[in-house]
């Protein structure tokens, strides 16, 4: 027999779910363990982020949001990476990374609270990366753009989007993918499997056993990482970066979770899984582990997890106040975005919506 | 100076602004060494290079959410679908991205792109290669919808699609893409969007057209001027915005209206030119607004393709008939 080609997909795991370190081998960040608990606490002011959001929405003062427990070693880990210069493009609950580029979490409750100017991320260097994409993968696309354009003007930047796992089922998820490969762009792709999309699961999201392998069929570098470990997201995003950045082309990182909430405020994920299996969530989510961890190498414990998580709290509380004072915008910001400058045509209807406000409808 | 056809213009128009702006770049399907099937984007690969003019993956998605984000990321893009009937995989990026990131983000980041495509039937092509879907576009806020109708004002136009600050839909009429030559120059001169073209004076009846079927408008004019009826010729060029100002005033004149194009009737775009017309000038209209265009079905094969099309007699029975009836 011939072989063609033949390929393997590497799983990357430092940290089980109790926080024991599984190998020795650990990269150089790591070894910072200022710098662990630094992410560590990010993690933790993305969960107190995430809880307030949905009080928030229970008591009215949001619209729906879609929530990213469980998903914080991931979404730090890929954040944490990423140099200001990178530019990231997101779908839409990727909050850890991107609270750690600068998006304020005032920003997030404007969007999800009906405002555009959420949107309009105010410091660097979120300001320069994608706002939520709600349709499914098409961001991928952007970053392969992106990554394009970098590749143009030989700007050492990468460009880094996320999907879910069923925006890996997505056409605009393969073609940034093939695209990457085929012309060798600086981007890096990562499956987020928090392994619901909304009701359906994984397994009938696809036959193939990794969701990290579709990025073999694209040319690219591919691994499968333990999402729930954040030393092994992060190291699999630093290789995948400095590989993008020297030129050696793109990666697709699997990062395998779980979705620990609801797939938004708007769902109510008891009616298509069971109790057990959260259960089992739980057991290995990316929070628990770290702490062990950090607990056993002597930088963290009860008093500093208390004290942070009070600052965390003061921190939320100011940004929701700070979102709550927002004035809604004037009517007549329907129509400035729509073109640079408003249209003479579209003029006539932002000024006969300005004569419905003046008579006080 | 050299006389050039519609699509030599798009050609000129391509080249010039590469040169002019390193910014610009073009992508499609075949559009570099074979430069595109109808050589739109022809000896342009070997002057800009594999990059600016970038042979894509055969996927028109991939085409246009690439595009969004290069024009993210400042370059000025100009895509190319290679037959209208393509675009359709397309439309996700541009209804969802493209026309809606600078309001998304309060203008933070902004699409400055051009999709280009040729349009339309009347070349005796294969099935989904005579699309005429321009008014799936004009009902997408935050897109300009462009379509020239000659050579000078591909060459102007284009210019100005793509110095647009926002993505602009550019569709070529394919069936005049070769039709007759005009003196172009290579001047760097854009043509304002945003603006109707008042083609031909006339006070009788005012046609409204687009497109290849500007030619159609054309010959009408001239077969009412030999039986005694002067007719006024809009190329409307830019669908939207749309410049109905210039329709109305054409319209106040001569009262009568025929509105000419190649699209299905049923919401085609002269629907709503027709809508507005009944809103703002019904009491300027002699005699009911009429439209001349395909039928509410798919544009046949090629042996019935032109019995679809609007032809001149259709225009001048139409004309007659709001002459007719005041």
């Amino acid at each position: 027999m011939t072989i063609a080609a033949k390929f393997e997909i590497e799983y990357l795991q430092y940290l089980d779910a109790e926080g024991k370190q599984v190998r020795d081998d650990l990269p150089e960040f790591a070894k910072d363990l200022g710098h662990m608990v630094e992410l560590y606490k990010l993690m933790l002011s993305t969960r107190v982020f995430d809880a307030k959001s949905i009080a928030l929405q229970r008591t009215g003062k949001l619209g729906t949001y879609a929530s990213c427990l469980g998903h914080e070693a991931a979404h730090v880990g890929i954040g944490s990476a990423m140099r200001p210069e990178d530019v990231y493009a997101p779908s839409y609950r990727e909050y850890g990374a991107q609270l750690y580029r600068g998006v304020q979490p005032r920003e997030v409750y404007m969007y999800w609270g009906g405002d555009e100017r959420g949107n309009d991320y105010q410091k660097e260097p979120a300001r320069h990366d994608f706002a939520w994409s709600v349709p499914i993968a098409t961001q991928c696309l952007h970053a392969a753009g992106s990554a394009l354009a970098f590749k143009i003007r030989g700007e050492k930047r990468v460009a880094v989007c996320t999907i879910g796992d069923g925006g890996s089922s997505k056409g605009d998820f393969y073609g940034a993918i093939n695209i990457a490969g085929a012309q060798n762009l600086p981007l890096v792709a990562v499956i987020v499997n928090n392994q619901w999309a909304i009701s359906v699961p994984r397994k009938i999201q696809s036959g193939a056993p990794t969701l990290a392998q579709k990025g073999i069929a694209a040319g690219l570098f591919s691994i499968q990482v333990d999402g729930n470990d954040i030393i092994a997201v992060r190291k699999a995003m630093e290789d995948a970066l400095e590989r993008a950045r020297s030129g050696k082309g793109g990666s697709v990182i699997e990062a395998v979770t779980y979705r620990l909430g609801d797939h938004t405020t708007a769902d109510d994920a008891r009616r298509y899984r069971g109790e057990q299996e959260v259960k089992d969530g739980w057991e290995k989510e990316p929070m628990k582990r770290l702490r062990n961890w950090l607990v056993a190498k002597g930088v963290w414990d009860d008093a500093k997890e208390e004290a942070w998580k009070a600052e965390c709290d003061e921190w939320m509380d100011n940004e929701v106040n700070a979102y709550l004072e927002t004035k809604t915008q004037p009517v007549s910001a329907m129509f400035d975005y729509i073109f640079a400058e408003v249209p003479a045509d579209l003029a006539k209807q932002r000024d006969y919506v300005l004569s419905l406000e003046t008579k006080g409808h | 100076m050299a006389q050039i056809t519609l699509i030599e213009a798009v050609t000129q128009a391509l080249a010039y602004e590469m040169a002019h702006d390193e910014s610009v770049m073009v992508l499609g399907e075949d559009v570099g060494l074979n430069g595109g099937v109808f050589r739109a984007t022809q000896g342009l690969q070997e002057k800009f290079g594999e990059l600016r003019v970038l042979d894509t993956p055969l996927d028109e998605t991939t085409i246009a959410g690439v595009t969004v984000g290069l024009a993210v990321q400042g370059m000025k893009p100009v895509a190319e679908a290679q037959f209208e009937g393509f675009i359709y995989p397309m439309m996700e990026q541009i209804a969802c991205h493209a026309a809606r990131m600078r309001n998304r983000t309060r203008g933070r980041l902004t699409v400055p792109a051009v999709f280009r495509a040729p349009w339309g039937g009347g070349i005796r092509a294969p099935e989904h290669h005579s699309e005429a879907n321009e008014h799936l576009f004009t009902n997408i806020p935050g897109l300009r919808v462009v379509m020239p109708s000659s050579p000078a004002r591909a060459y102007g136009l284009l210019l100005a699609a793509i110095r647009d600050p926002d993505p602009v839909m550019f569709f070529e009429p394919k069936r005049i893409y070769r039709q007759y030559k005009e003196e172009v120059p290579d001047d760097g001169e854009a043509l304002p969007l945003d603006v109707c073209f008042v083609l031909r004076d006339g006070t009788d009846v005012t046609l409204v057209t687009w497109g290849a079927q500007v030619k159609e408008a054309l010959e009408a004019a001239d077969e009412l001027a030999a039986q005694g009826i002067s007719a006024e010729v809009i190329d409307v060029a830019t669908l939207t915005p749309l410049d109905f100002d210039t329709i109305a005033e054409s319209v106040q004149k001569t009262g009568r209206c025929v509105i000419v194009h190649e699209a299905p009737k049923t919401a085609g775009f002269g629907a709503e030119i027709a809508a507005r017309l009944a809103e703002e000038c019904m009491y300027d209209l002699l005699a009911p607004v009429e439209r001349v265009t395909g039928f509410d079905t798919h544009i046949p094969l090629f042996r019935l393709e032109m019995k679809y099309m609007p032809s001149v007699e259709r225009v001048v029975d139409a004309a007659k008939r709001t002459l007719a009836a005041s």
